[in-house]
Formats: C-alpha cells, structure tokens, sequence
C-alpha cells in the first residue's frame, strides 16, 4: 500500500528537480506523505516558506491524537521515558492502525519493541520506494515519468474516496475538494493551507449543525 | 530558503505534534472538539491539493489532458471499487496503465 504512494511521491520530486537526497530524507524527517507532497508541491509553486510551514503543520496535526491515543498503550515499567520520544517520530497513519489492530494480543511488555520493528521497517520499506521512484521517473521514457507523477492523485483518490464512509471524512473531503481549486483561482500560494481551512472549518461546522 | 533548512524546520514543525503527544498523554482527551476540527482542516488539506491536481495541474501533469485525467481517475475507482476488493494498489497501478494507454493511443 505504501509502496504505490511512495514510489509516486518520489516520482513527482524528481519531476519537481527537488535533489534526490533530500526526497529520501524527507521520507524520514517528515515521515507524513500529505506533508511531502505538500512541500514538493508548494515549493514548486515558489510559495512563501510561512504558508508551507503552515500547510504542513495543519496537515500533520492528526499526529497528536494518534499519539495521545496509542502511547499509554505502550507504558511498561522498565522503558526509558526517550524511547517513547523516538516512538513519536516513527509513528504514521499505516503503523498506528496496524498498532490498534495488534495491540490486544501483545503482552504489554513487548509492545514498545514491536512497534519500533514493525515501524521501522515500514520507514525503510518506504525510503526505498521513494528513491525507486525518483531513479524511474528519472530514467524511464517520459510517458513512463508521466504516469508514475499521475500515481500521487490517484493514490489520493483512492484512499481518500475509501474513507468517505465516516462522516468527519466525508464532509472535509468533500468541503477541500471545492476549497482547495477555488484557493487555487484566488491565490495560489496560499491555497493549500487557506483552501484547507475554509473547507475544514466549514465541514466541522456542517457537521456540529446536524 | 534553502530547501534542507525548509525540510529541518518542516520535520520540526511536525515533531511538534508528535512529542509533547508523548508528555501530555492521558491528561488531554484525544477525542475532543479541537481534534474534531483539526481532523476536517487536515482531510480538506489534501483532498484540496489532490482537486487542485486533477483540475488545475501544475508542472508536468499540465502536459496531460483532461481527458486522460478523467479517464485515468474512471479506471482507478472502478478497478479499487468494483474489480478487487480495495486493492489499492491495484488501482493506482491500473490507473497509471490505462493512463499510459490512452496517452499512447491519442
């Protein structure tokens, strides 16, 4: 799953001219693909460094719930208080729901070292992907380059068309999807992060009416 | 700036979210308004990059043509939604199939 978004990611840096190293990194710095996406993108769009960090920031602010969430799960005695820290960095949206998922039948004890292997894993497996995917966009006939940048709205497309059955999903997908390209015709540096906050703040507010 | 102190800063920016999750778990309710909100904010944030993708392409998807977007997007969700059971890599890679094939054929 991962694989087909990372591999698109890396594809759409290198036909963004962003360096390869950098790409890879960003893959274990920001470890977020909308975060990514967002950077590569909004720098492209030689958008002001305020309205990408913000951006990003609102972009990655489902981090703190889901970290919340998922670290008193992980507390056992005998682990140091900066591994739980490091845990912080390797969680993503694909290790939280696989960690939810197993949980229960971990013994306490061990969850923290399971996360750390399953997620680390993912992280490699991921770095991988999207160094394979600027070496291909930057090597295969453009057709081929074309497809791969063609993957990262489609892998967007799906995913997100396959969560509209919960209703919070539903309403600010639907709400950015028109906010997002309306942004876009007014301003289009600030579109990403204003896009999403007018589209986000009118679906939460859609939905508290109800 | 400098792309790799924009990517540091990002990282941190990011972080921000991550570790003080790690101090203040238990003690703030993961379930509240605020997250409710943020929730939205960051699902509008990417749907509306990915609208704006499809609609308005910049960069090298502006080479492509509405048609082969549609046509591509058409065969993406029918190939994740009807001919596997969510496979979603085997829609994205469809997709960039029938992408290819309809660019070749026109």
């Amino acid at each position: 799953m991962l694989v087909a978004g990372y591999v698109a990611f890396g594809a759409l840096a290198a036909a963004n001219d962003i360096p390869f190293g950098l790409a890879v990194t960003s893959t274990a710095v920001l470890w977020a693909l909308p975060a990514q996406i967002i950077l590569v993108e909004m720098h492209s769009l030689a958008a002001p460094v305020f309205a990408t960090l913000l951006a990003v920031m609102l972009s990655s602010a489902r981090f703190l719930p889901m970290t919340l969430m998922l670290m008193p799960e992980m507390r056992a005695p005998g682990h140091r208080d900066w591994k739980y820290y490091v845990a912080a960095q390797l969680l993503s949206l694909s290790g939280w729901t696989m960690a939810v998922a197993r949980f229960p039948d971990i013994p306490r004890g061990q969850r923290l070292g399971w996360f750390y292997g399953f997620t680390v894993v993912l992280m490699t497996v991921s770095a991988v992907s999207t160094a394979l995917g600027y070496v291909g966009a930057d090597h295969l006939p453009p057709l081929a380059k074309l497809a791969l940048v063609f993957m990262v709205p489609m892998y967007y497309l799906l995913i997100l068309s396959g969560s509209v059955r919960e209703r919070v999903a539903a309403l600010g997908l639907a709400c950015g999807a028109v906010a997002g390209p309306l942004g876009y015709l007014l301003t289009p540096e600030w579109s990403v992060p204003l896009g999403g906050l007018a589209g986000g703040s009118i679906a939460y507010l859609l939905l508290r009416r109800r | 700036m400098d792309l790799w102190l924009l990517l540091g800063v990002c990282g941190i920016a990011t972080y921000l979210w991550r570790g003080p999750g790690v101090l203040i778990a238990g003690k703030l309710d993961s379930k509240g308004e605020a997250f409710i909100w943020i929730s939205c904010v960051a699902y509008a944030i990417i749907a509306g990059l990915v609208a704006r993708m499809l609609i308005l392409p910049t960069g090298v998807l502006s080479e492509t043509t509405a048609l082969e977007r549609v046509l591509g997007s058409v065969v993406a969700l029918a190939v994740y939604f009807r001919l596997s059971k969510r496979n979603l890599l085997a829609g994205v890679l469809a997709s960039a199939l029938a992408f290819s094939l309809i660019r070749m054929a026109t």
